[in-house]
């Protein structure tokens, strides 16, 4: 059986990954057993897993996870809606898109989270300073994807909604928006990264709220086996959005 | 049978006013300007189709085939001339043309049943009632048991088929084809066309299908109009005395050779020009 048939193996490139994951954690449990890595600085796997009870418990780590995650709910919710509404303006309006498409990717590589106190003044120390930092930061990517999708739509499928006389609304939730919709979901995926990275990491700085407080926390008492458990927990909130991301989109594209 | 006496051949002028027909090309005239200065694409091209009839228009690439094309279809609404459909000028996209791309023009997120029922959709026809009537053209292009497939899932010969039932679900009066089968192969076009026949006979449906293919082009047609290469003008319209109905089996007849031959009499020198003179334009372009 070649490579590629054995990718075609229902289930089998899943439990190819786990036993990745799996490998590689026994690999680091013997090296630093071994005192190839210093244990003051990684803890043995070992004892990150003994530290989960501890933490959840000890921790409200349940209480924090649905913080994090209502915070990245609503930013994506937002960079969701605005930026394929600003992206499909920008595509409409040619003028403003080549006014303002430099600013913007410009602002995709820009370090917005280091904007904290403008917004600390703004919204105080709260939830929406988190999930608007998180907001700006996930947003560039979907405008830039949202008009290279509609921007992208092959000619051949505007002649036809042309030849079929469509209205401009029709054309553009007929034709355009769907077949943008591929590209529109990679600058989601994009924008969802970043949110979920400035989510955690604005919690961090302003140690405030959720799992990035508790890592800040957990830090600062150098609990290093409590610092990890809590980093596998926002790796959990990543792995949920991007599953539902996913889900989301075979819904809408059934045919890919 | 002689050529001569089967083809009735007209000369380039062929006046457009002398019958009612339903689409009708007078003096139509098209420039772009360029860099390097205007390039008329289509000059002074006049004709009439009549209601029903099967018309080609075959020439070399760079004649105006898709010009022509864009223009009848709306797509291109600036030109000199007049273009009516049923006595209406043509400003724009009009219902009455209805339009097969060359390129795969089917919706990738849509099945087939949800392409073929997309204009009926834009009508406001209620699912059920459109989806019934797709079922109708799905059936004629011979795509039965495939309405709920996704584009992906068919091959080309069959995408094509599902954008000729999404324009045959319109209903238009005029069926306008820009070489819809250009992608395929050569037997897989011939069955095709089989199928052209088989729902032009159907539904009476006058069709203009432009085309650089001359069997395509012979099989299908009741007249064939050639062009000449750039500017693209009326170079010769031969009609085509074939029996009616047709199928792909014709191609093997001698009435059919003759045709094609003589069409290739006419191409071949366009072609040629064509050929010298982009070869000469490249070697222009690569000494400058």
């Amino acid at each position: 059986m070649n490579r590629s048939a054995l990718a075609r193996i229902p289930g089998l490139p899943a439990l190819f990954g786990f036993g990745c994951l799996v490998v590689s954690i026994l690999a680091f449990e013997i090296l630093i057993r071994a005192g190839v890595i210093n244990r003051f600085i990684v803890p043995m796997p070992s004892q990150i897993a003994a530290s989960f009870e501890r933490v959840i418990i000890e921790e409200h780590l349940l209480e924090r996870f649905v913080l994090t995650f209502k915070e990245c709910f609503y930013a994506a919710i937002l960079i969701t809606l605005v930026g394929v509404s600003l992206g499909a303006l920008l595509h409409r309006v040619d003028l403003l898109r080549r006014a303002t498409e430099t600013w913007v990717a410009a602002a995709a590589s820009a370090p917005t989270v280091l904007m904290y106190p403008l917004f600390l003044v703004i919204f105080g120390r709260s939830s929406t300073t988190i999930i608007m930092m998180a907001f700006v930061a996930g947003l560039p990517p979907v405008i830039l994807k949202t008009i290279e999708g509609l921007s992208g739509t092959r000619r051949v499928l505007i002649n036809v909604g042309r030849s079929f006389n469509l209205t401009q609304s029709q054309m553009f939730w007929k034709i355009l928006f769907p077949a943008a919709m591929p590209t529109i979901f990679v600058g989601l995926k994009l924008g969802l990264i970043f949110t979920l990275i400035n989510v955690v990491g604005v919690e961090f700085l302003i140690n405030f709220g959720g799992l990035g407080q508790l890592i800040n926390d957990l830090a600062e008492r150098y609990d290093l086996p409590g610092t990890y458990a809590a980093i596998c927990f926002v790796i959990l909130v990543s792995v949920v959005f991007f599953v539902v991301i996913e889900r989301i989109e075979r819904w809408l594209r059934p045919a890919d | 049978m002689s050529v001569a006496s089967m083809a009735t051949t007209h000369t380039a002028k062929t006046s457009a006013q002398d019958s009612a027909g339903l689409l009708v090309l007078d003096d139509l005239s098209k420039r772009f300007p360029t860099p390097e200065g205007t390039v008329v694409a289509v000059d002074h091209v006049s004709l009439s189709v009549k209601q029903g009839e099967f018309f080609s228009v075959i020439g070399p690439s760079g004649c105006g085939k898709s010009t022509l094309f864009n223009v009848i279809g709306g797509l291109i609404s600036e030109y000199e001339g007049n273009v009516t459909v049923a006595g209406e000028r043509i400003t724009g996209p009009h219902p009455s043309v209805g339009m097969v791309f060359q390129e795969e023009s089917t919706f990738p997120w849509r099945t087939v049943i949800e392409n073929v029922s997309f204009p009926l959709e834009i009508e406001g026809m209620p699912k059920a009632k459109r989806y019934e009537k797709a079922r109708h053209f799905i059936h004629m292009v011979g795509l039965d048991g495939f309405e709920n497939r996704y584009p992906s899932e068919l091959s080309g010969g069959m995408r094509q088929r599902v954008s000729l039932a999404r324009t045959l679900a319109s209903e238009p009066k005029i069926l306008l084809m820009d070489e819809p089968f250009a992608a395929l192969d050569e037997q897989t076009r011939l069955l095709l066309g089989d199928k052209v026949l088989q729902i032009q006979e159907e539904l009476k449906q006058t069709t203009m299908l432009i085309t650089h293919n001359i069997t395509e082009a012979v099989q299908l047609s009741d007249r064939i109009m050639v062009m000449t290469y750039r500017p693209g003008k009326v170079k010769r319209v031969v009609d085509i005395n074939l029996p009616r109905p047709r199928t792909s089996e014709i191609v093997g007849s001698d009435a059919f050779g003759h045709y094609v031959a003589q069409i290739w009499t006419d191409l071949r020198e366009e072609a040629s020009r064509g050929l010298t003179e982009d070869e000469g334009r490249r070697v222009t372009r690569a000494t400058r």
